[in-house]
C-alpha cells in the first residue's frame, strides 16, 4: 500500500469536513462538563452535557487540537445526541474497539464514526481520536474532573 | 568588505559524513529517512556503535574495583573519556567533569546539592521563559522545599532574552541563575558570556544547560566563566543514559554528595562515612561504563570532523532552511532571533502540528511536533504546539527541500 493511500484512510473527507466545521462547537451552560487533556501534544477540550432522565438531550464541545481529535469530538456529539447514557457508553466501547483493532480486521457499522477507522493504522494517533470519548465518560461519571490520556 | 561565497560542501564533505551514520541509509514507509529531529536525539556514527560493541565483547569489567587486567583497562578507558571531555569543554581540570545520566540528572544534582545548601527561605532562583522542563522543575521543587522564589526572565516576540529584565531580576536574594545555552524550541543562542558576567558581578553562580549547544558549536567553559555546565551524550552522537556535569572544582569540593553508595566513599563505618574526592563523590554506584566509552568515541568523532566546520556548515543550513520555510505562505517561524542554532520551529496556518507530523512521517521525514517540553514557552508564544525541524551535521539542503515539498502536500490535504 502506498503512503498516499494510508494518509487518505486517516484524513477522510468526513474528517477534514468536521475539522474545518466542527459541529456542536459551543459552550453549553447549566449542565455537566469535563475537561480532557492529551499531554503528548497539548490537545485540550471541554465536553458539555445536558442529561435528563438518563438521556443525553444536548452535547457540545470546545477546545483546540489536531484534526483527528477535533473531528472525533464533533462526530461524537452528533452520534450521541438523543441517546441514552447506556447507549452512549456502549458506543464508546465499540468505537474504542474499532480504532484499536488490527488494520486488516473488518470495520463494524458505526455510521459516520467509521470515518475514524483509519486511525488503527496510526497507533500514535489513537489517543487523539479517543480524547473526546474519554472526556465524555468523565462528564458522565465524574463531572468537573480533568481527564488525561496519559 | 566583500563577502566570500562558499558552498557548504567546501566546509564539510557531508556525503562522507552521512556514510559514517548507518541509520541514514534506512527507509521509512518506503522513503529514504530524512532525520530532522536532532534536538530530541542525534544518530550515532559507526565509530560509536563499534565502541559499545567492543567494550562488551572484549573489555567488560567494573571500574575502580579489581586488580585484574580487564578492570584496569576499563578504569583507564573511563579516565581517558573524562580527560577527553575536559578537553572538549576546555575545563581546567578533569576533576571538574562528573559523569551523570544526562542533562536532567546534572541539573537535578546541582539543585539537590548546591541548591539545597545555598538556597533558603525568601531567596531567589533565576531561570528564563525559554527553559526546557528539565531546567524548570528541579528549581521549582527546590524553591517549594525551601520557601524560595522562582524568578523567570521573559523573552521578546522574536525569542530573545530580555536582558534588561534579567539584570533587574539579579538581586541580593538571587542564589543561582540557571539558563539554557541554546533554546530547544526556538533555536535562540543566548549570550551566555554576558549573562555569566552580569551574575558574577553580583557574586551569583550560573548553571548553563548545554544540551542543545555542544553538538553544534565550540564550548569553552573557562572562557564562558560559568560555574556549572551540563549536557547529554545522546544529543552529541553518543549513547543514551550518559551525560556530563561540569562544575568548578571549588564549588564541587564544597558541595554535599548527591547519592550515597559505592565508589563515592573513602571509608565507611556504621558511625561515620568519609566521602571520596570529586568527581567520585558524585558518582555513586557502578556508572554507565559502556556509555561513557561511547561518549568518548562520539567526542573523538566530532573532533575528527572539527566542531568549527560543523558550526559553519550548520549556519549555512539554518539560513537556507529559514529562507525556504519563510517562503511558504502561511508558515510562521517561532523563534527568529538573529543569533540562532539549527532549530527551525514553526506553525502552518491552522493545520495542527500533530497532523503535519503524521503526514511528514509518511514521507520518511522525522520531525518533532508538540510542546517540546516547554509548556510555559508555548503559552508565551500563544500556541499549543509547533513543528520543529532540528538540524545536525549530516543534514543537507536536499533534505530541507524534501521538508518544504512535503509541507506543500500537507497543506493540500487540509486546503
Amino acid at each position: 500500500m502506498s503512503s498516499d493511500l494510508d494518509l487518505h484512510d486517516l484524513y477522510q473527507e468526513v474528517i477534514l469536513d468536521h475539522n474545518r466545521r466542527p459541529r456542536n462547537f459551543r459552550v453549553l451552560e447549566g449542565g455537566r462538563t469535563a475537561e480532557g487533556f492529551n499531554p503528548l501534544c497539548g490537545d485540550r477540550l471541554t465536553v458539555y452535557l445536558h442529561v435528563n432522565d438518563g438521556v443525553i438531550e444536548d452535547v457540545s464541545f470546545q477546545g483546540s487540537g489536531c484534526a483527528i481529535s477535533k473531528a472525533s469530538a464533533s462526530l461524537m456529539t452528533e452520534s450521541i445526541k438523543g441517546k441514552s447514557v447506556a447507549e452512549a457508553t456502549a458506543l464508546f466501547e465499540r468505537f474504542q474497539k474499532m480504532i484499536t483493532a488490527q488494520p486488516d480486521s473488518p470495520v463494524s457499522d458505526l455510521g459516520k464514526l467509521k470515518a475514524l477507522a483509519g486511525v488503527r493504522q496510526f497507533p500514535i494517533r489513537v489517543k487523539c481520536a479517543s480524547l473526546a470519548w474519554h472526556t465524555l465518560r468523565s462528564a458522565l461519571d465524574a463531572p468537573g474532573e480533568v481527564v488525561s490520556t496519559e | 568588505m566583500a563577502t566570500i561565497v562558499r558552498s557548504p560542501s567546501a566546509v564539510l564533505d557531508v556525503e562522507r559524513i552521512r556514510r559514517d551514520f548507518p541509520i541514514l541509509a534506512r527507509r521509512v514507509h518506503g522513503k529514504p529517512l530524512v532525520y530532522l529531529d536532532n534536538a530530541a536525539t542525534t544518530q550515532k556514527p559507526q565509530h560509536v556503535i563499534d565502541r559499545l560493541v567492543s567494550y562488551y565483547r572484549e573489555e567488560n569489567a567494573n571500574i575502580h574495583r579489581g586488580v585484574h587486567l580487564l578492570s584496569v583497562e576499563a578504569t583507564d578507558a573511563y579516565d581517558e573519556t573524562r580527560a577527553a571531555v575536559r578537553r572538549f569543554l576546555n575545563a581546567a581540570d578533569a576533576r571538574e567533569i562528573v559523569f551523570v545520566r544526562g542533562t536532567t540528572e546534572g541539573i537535578n544534582l546541582v539543585a539537590a546539592t548546591y541548591g539545597r545548601s545555598h538556597v533558603g527561605a525568601g531567596d531567589e532562583v533565576v531561570i528564563t521563559e525559554m527553559e526546557h522542563h528539565s531546567n524548570i522543575v528541579p528549581w521549582q521543587m527546590l524553591c517549594e522545599e525551601k520557601g524560595a522564589h522562582l524568578r523567570v526572565v521573559p523573552i521578546t516576540d522574536s525569542g530573545e532574552l530580555r536582558l534588561d529584565e534579567y539584570e533587574r531580576m539579579l538581586t541580593a536574594r538571587t542564589r543561582i541563575v540557571a539558563v539554557t545555552h541554546v533554546s530547544n524550541a526556538l533555536g535562540t543562542i543566548n549570550p551566555v558570556d554576558s549573562l555569566v558576567r552580569l551574575a558574577h558581578d553580583r557574586g551569583i553562580p550560573v548553571l548553563i544547560d548545554g544540551a542543545q549547544a555542544v553538538a553544534h558549536m565550540p564550548v569553552d567553559v573557562q572562557a564562558l566563566g560559568c560555574d556549572f555546565y551540563v549536557f547529554s551524550g545522546h544529543k552529541v552522537f553518543g549513547p543514551t543514559g550518559v551525560g556530563v556535569l561540569y562544575g568548578r572544582a571549588a564549588l564541587l569540593d564544597a558541595m554535599p554528595p548527591y547519592q550515597g553508595g559505592g565508589d563515592m566513599i573513602r571509608s565507611v563505618t556504621f558511625e561515620r562515612t568519609l566521602y571520596n574526592d570529586v568527581p567520585f563523590k558524585f558518582e555513586a554506584g557502578t556508572p554507565n561504563i559502556a556509555g561513557v566509552g561511547g561518549l568518548g568515541a562520539a567526542i573523538g568523532y566530532l573532533d575528527s570532523v572539527g566542531i568549527d566546520r560543523v558550526n559553519a556548515y550548520e549556519r549555512d543550513l539554518v539560513a537556507y532552511g529559514t529562507e525556504a520555510l519563510s517562503a511558504i505562505p502561511g508558515v510562521r517561524l517561532t523563534g527568529t532571533a538573529p543569533h540562532k542554532a539549527g532549530i527551525l520551529a514553526f506553525v502552518m496556518g491552522d493545520v495542527h502540528p500533530h497532523d503535519i507530523g503524521t503526514i511528514l512521517d509518511r514521507e520518511g521525514i522525522a520531525v518533532r511536533t508538540g510542546h517540546h517540553c516547554c509548556q510555559p514557552l508555548m503559552a508565551r508564544l500563544g500556541v499549543a504546539a509547533t513543528v520543529r525541524a532540528s538540524l545536525g551535521l549530516y543534514n543537507t539542503r536536499e533534505e530541507i527541500d524534501a521538508l518544504v515539498r512535503s509541507l506543500g502536500a500537507a497543506k493540500a490535504v487540509f486546503a
